[in-house]
């Protein structure tokens, strides 16, 4: 099992190494597959891993490897480098995997049209670089380690989301993502420092066993550092902003990493520290309801979108917060349910959305014509001419909406039932109105671009991508519409339950639902059947039959459309708040107090021209004497401040 | 004579031989044509090798030892705590000599003061790390800092080198007399200079009965505060860190901030630490302000080396946060100083390869696209950066944890946020120059001069700040062995 694990962990990197070094003298389409096998592997190992582990009696299915060598050892503070796999790793690292390779097998021909060679073997050393984080991030043994891996994986997604940088846009993007993100990373490592001076370790053992004899107020602190950490990586109110700017990214990167990998780490966080947050019940609530209030947000933004990619991405947030009200309200299982079956359904839709792209380009080059290949505006037609693409994309679609019997249908009415029989009633109403919206926008993005007439020359033209692109959607296609039911089927009772359940069997003392205001699971299954296909209803009523007009709505309820066109002012708000005071107080500190004057090429410009003279003439008359009169300033704080004040 | 010869000669021993060394560099050079002074470089390297083997086999033989050894008359003591910060400045002073013999020839700038100057300011190091007499502590910070006062000048006749000698001259001057003020003061206050006697006198004990007393702590803080960039002590820091010709820039950021810190150790916890409740807290806000000042003063910075030069101001009050802690925090000060000094030993490398002309590629838009043309170059500044910045798995990373661990655990968590709020910040500027090597199309490419010494010691850099950061456990080991 050690080994496995190690080599789990370590072949994606192997596959990174051996493309660097070997990479130049390869042909580029064995480079892209070399780098597919390698997660390939990893998949199998992984698979191997679970069955091992599921050879072992429930409750000792969680594995530690033995130490590999300690990291750090000054005073009492040691972070053992070990891996943990148990049934919470074993469903990440499958997924990781298993997505992962369906994604890599897609770049391959996604990014065939790449000029050059350097830029394809690049993007695929990104991409298992990106692979061997994730699975640090979810095997690590204690919090540095998932740190680390946390931090990896975020240097990945910004260099991937900048990939095409000559943009000067993609670029601020991946900065933008950068910044945002150490705001939240800040937290995390302060809940990091925090967890260990009030436990005196790092390692999820020693920390989850020793919860009770910590104080509440303690544990309120940690809890909300970490969640202030993973609405920063999982783009959660309010740092969500950097999510829908990574979309500059590949498509296929949007895949994998910002909608069914990376972002979704914050909630394995909080279902690995479950202990922790079961136990500080204020943080939990909260938890909820940010993540019922980004998800309803988020939906609100997605339905006036026009940008194919654009309505996903705040899809992903909208999705992600119905997880966070699931480990929320301590229905852990039915988070990382929906954890998996979105990470299924919504690669299927970033996919299909690229092979739409992918469609469009092709008509636009066959037509002559410049459209922007991700403007659902100019789509329209394109069942005919793309099916493959459209059947799976029909198929995301209904998992998102939450249509009966599909895999998002079973695991988001979970979240919403687990909110319901916890008794928390209103986040359940908000859920379910999310849910109306959900289904709304995301039939309303099937019909935009699969319905109808073409309504370009683009769209006319437009071609089926080729089968290397189709395959990984026929299979993701087939997982998101079967993995709910056989899964989670019966309700609370199906295979990821009994896996799961016992991994969060700490968490789960004492909150057993005690059946809310009196309606069965059953009945709730119903009202969500009812509200997804209420949703999907409106969009089609309103894009196939023309029986509403949107346009008309947008007229006469203008003010909300602007601002939801708007995204609510958000970024906007965030560069008067934060971006410029910042850079004022920057430029005054560095060019007012420290200089006097701008610094740098105005200084250097003048000491050449002007010579010797200019030089004991500025001593003089310059910034010696001010730096010295500062000195004697501070002198005279410090002086005083102990003389006088300190006394 | 015998007075003279009863000395316990071997505490000087190190810096002894760094200075015989300079004085045979001195001598040499009569002898050599310009094009030979390479090999004084080689012969400071033995010089530093040499001193780095005295105090490896001092520290082996005092290691074990209940009492430390004290040599003339109480002034210098030959502890464990001295010796491994003497390693660090014999390691890099060291790795400063393997980056400046190509630099120099291509400036013509190959002198034989530079070697000896160089040797003497080390020497002047290895004297604080043992100090325990203020007169001591002063004399040490003077053979410092005299040497790099005519180093930071050395490209002669540039002028903005010139300038920055200058200006570091008078205002080190300056804060020498704040240095010898607050000396004077405290002897006035207790009648000694010695750390035993201040620490046991009255004065001490009860420090705020006594004005005198305080205002010596207050003056020898500013004079110290001076030699680390504390703020708002620092200003000098980015002109002159600018303007000195880059190995030396590269010297002083890595090996003067450790003798200052070592200084400060040494003071604070020899000398004044019954008034401990005195200094902490005035130390806890300017450590606060130091890094704060530091770190947004470099947001803005278009010179690579005034960044530096602002970066280090940053993490002077970093390492001020292991001052403040105390025991585990010392040792976290000198695992930080060495991952910091291999770090910026490595960054000024790169920059000193990235050779445009007569002045070194220095502003951040000749960074643009490098990873295009020298990969290993841009990868190698990166991962220094990263370092920097305490991205994880790099040795800064580990380093900075150290530190906030000790700070924590020391009680200093207000301290602590400030720091990780600050290296939040810190993140922006040491990105942007990654976010220009890889992101951005190059406008040129700078030449880029290779040089095998300098290769060596990027070597060195780099393999340390990676394997800091995976297996930081024998480093850390060894020093609280």
């Amino acid at each position: 099992m050690e080994t496995l694990l190690w080599a789990l962990l370590l072949v994606p990197l192997a596959g990174a190494v051996v493309n660097v070094l070997l990479g130049r003298r390869l042909p580029r389409q064995v480079a892209g597959w070399l780098a597919s096998g390698a997660v390939a592997l990893a998949f199998l190992i992984g698979v191997m891993a679970t069955l091992r582990l599921l050879a072992l009696p429930a409750e000792e299915r969680a594995y530690v490897t033995p130490t590999l060598y300690t990291w750090a050892l000054a005073g009492r503070f040691e972070v053992p480098v070990s891996l943990l796999f148990d049934q919470l790793a074993a469903v990440m690292v499958l997924v990781v995997t298993g997505v992962g390779f369906l994604i890599h097998v897609y770049s391959v021909g996604y990014m065939a049209h790449e000029p050059a060679d350097y830029d394809f073997r690049r993007y695929f050393v990104y991409l298992n670089l990106f692979v061997f984080s994730m699975l640090l991030l979810v095997l690590g043994s204690n919090f540095v380690l998932l740190y680390a891996g946390w931090e990896l994986v975020g240097l990945c997604s910004y260099l991937l989301i900048s990939f095409w940088y000559t943009e000067p846009q993609n670029a601020a993007a991946g900065r933008k993502a950068f910044v945002v993100n150490r705001v939240g990373d800040f937290a995390f490592a302060l809940g990091i420092f925090l967890i260990w001076s009030a436990f005196g370790s790092v390692v999820y053992a020693d920390v989850f066993e020793a919860v009770g004899g910590v104080a509440p107020a303690t544990l309120t602190a940690i809890t909300l550092l970490l969640f202030v950490g993973c609405t920063g990586k999982s783009a959660q109110l309010p740092l969500y902003v950097w999510l829908p700017d990574a979309m500059a990214g590949p498509t296929p990167v949007s895949a994998l990493i910002h909608a069914a990998t990376m972002v979704t780490a914050g909630v394995y966080l909080i279902a690995r520290a479950s202990a922790l947050f079961a136990a500080a019940t204020s943080t939990s609530a909260i938890v909820a309801w940010v993540g019922v209030l980004t998800a309803l947000f988020a939906a609100t933004i997605a339905i006036v979108q026009v940008d194919i990619k654009r309505v996903l991405a705040y899809s992903t947030i909208s999705q992600l917060g119905y997880m966070f009200l699931g480990v929320g309200v301590g229905a852990y299982t039915a988070a990382i349910f929906h954890l998996v079956t979105h990470a299924f359904f919504k690669a299927l839709l970033f996919l299909g959305a690229g092979s739409v792209m992918h469609a469009v380009e092709h008509g636009a080059h066959h037509a002559g014509e410049h459209v922007d290949p991700q403007d659902m505006r100019q789509m329209g037609g394109l069942w005919e001419r793309a099916r493959w693409t459209g059947i799976t994309f029909l198929v995301g679609a209904a998992a998102l909406a939450g249509l009966p019997l599909t895999s998002g249908f079973f695991s988001k009415d979970e979240i919403l039932a687990g909110a319901f029989l916890e008794g928390h009633v209103l986040l359940y109403g908000v859920g379910l109105l999310t849910a109306f919206l959900t289904a709304t926008y995301s039939f309303r993005q099937f019909f935009l671009v699969f319905a109808g007439e073409p309504r370009s020359e683009a769209a006319r033209h437009a071609a089926e991508s080729p089968r290397v692109m189709l395959v990984p959607l026929a299979v993701l296609a087939v997982l998101a519409l079967g993995a709910g039911l056989v899964l989670g089927w019966p309700p609370e009772h199906g295979i990821i339950h009994t896996w799961l359940e016992p991994a969060f069997a700490v968490a789960r003392e004492g909150t057993k639902a005690e059946g809310g205001a009196g309606l069965s699971p059953m009945t709730l299954l119903l009202i969500s059947s009812v509200v997804a296909l209420a949703g999907a209803g409106l969009a089609y009523g309103a894009y196939v039959r023309k029986a509403v007009d949107p346009a008309a709505l947008s007229v006469r309820f203008r003010p909300l459309y602007v601002l939801l066109w708007n995204r609510y002012y958000v970024d906007e708000l965030y560069a008067l708040l934060f971006v410029r005071p910042f850079f004022g107080l920057a430029r005054f500190l560095a060019d007012v107090v420290d200089k006097l004057v701008i610094d740098g090429a105005v200084n250097g410009v003048a000491t050449v021209t002007a010579g010797a003279h200019a030089l004991a003439r500025r001593l003089q008359a310059g910034y010696v004497r001010v730096y010295a009169l500062s000195m004697v300033l501070g002198a005279l704080l410090v002086l005083g401040y102990l003389v006088y004040w300190g006394r | 004579m015998e007075r003279f010869l009863a000395q316990n000669w071997t505490v000087i021993q190190p810096a002894l031989f760094l200075v015989f060394t300079g004085l045979i560099v001195l001598l040499v050079d009569l002898w050599l044509k310009e094009e030979e002074r390479e090999w004084l470089a080689y012969f400071s390297l033995v010089g530093f090798g040499g001193a780095g083997v005295i105090v490896v086999r001092q520290w082996l033989a005092v290691r074990g030892l209940e009492t430390p050894i004290t040599g003339f008359g109480g002034m210098m003591v030959l502890d464990t705590l001295g010796l491994l910060f003497q390693m660090l400045f014999f390691l890099v002073g060291f790795l400063a000599v393997l980056l400046a013999p190509g630099y120099l020839t291509r400036r013509r700038l190959q002198r034989g003061e530079f070697y000896a100057l160089l040797l003497f300011s080390t020497a002047g190091m290895s004297l604080l790390a043992g100090a325990q007499d203020l007169i001591m502590l002063f004399l040490g910070i003077e053979v410092l800092s005299i040497p790099l006062y005519i180093l930071a000048g050395f490209a002669r006749p540039r002028l903005d080198s010139e300038e920055a000698s200058l200006k570091y001259f008078l205002l080190g001057a300056f804060a020498t007399g704040f240095l010898l003020y607050g000396t004077a003061l405290l002897y006035g206050a207790t009648g000694t200079t010695a750390f035993e006697a201040l620490r046991a006198s009255e004065a001490a004990a009860a420090p705020r009965e006594n004005v005198m007393f305080m205002a010596g702590i207050a003056l020898l803080l500013v004079g110290l505060g001076f030699k680390i960039s504390m703020a708002p002590f620092h200003q000098w820091t980015p002109d002159v860190y600018e303007g000195a010709p880059t190995p030396v820039t590269a010297f002083m950021v890595a090996a003067t901030k450790a003798g200052g810190m070592v200084a400060l150790i040494r003071l604070l916890y020899w000398g004044l630490g019954p008034a401990d409740d005195v200094w902490r807290p005035l130390l806890g806000v300017l450590a606060a302000v130091t890094m704060t000042w530091g770190n947004v003063g470099a947001l803005l910075q278009r010179n690579v080396k005034r960044m530096l030069a602002y970066s280090s101001i940053a993490h002077a009050g970093y390492l001020l946060i292991g001052v403040l802690s105390g025991g585990v925090g010392f040792v976290a000060v000198l695992v930080y100083l060495l991952i910091y000094a291999l770090t910026n030993l490595g960054a000024f490398g790169v920059i000193l390869l990235l050779e445009d002309g007569e002045r070194e590629a220095l502003d951040i838009e000749s960074y643009r696209g490098l990873a295009r043309f020298h990969p290993g170059a841009a990868l190698l500044m990166s991962v220094f950066l990263l370092s920097l910045a305490g991205f994880p798995p790099t040795a800064g990373f580990f380093g900075k944890f150290l530190l906030f661990t000790a700070g924590i655990s020391a009680g200093l968590t207000w301290l602590v946020v400030v720091a990780v709020l600050n290296s939040v910040l810190s993140v922006f500027y040491y990105a942007r120059v990654i976010v220009k090597m890889y992101m951005q199309e190059p406008v040129e490419t700078p030449a880029f001069s290779r040089s095998w010494l300098v290769a060596g010691a990027l070597a060195v850099a780099a393999v340390g700040v990676v394997l800091l950061g995976l297996y930081p456990t024998v480093v850390v080991r060894l020093i609280t062995a």
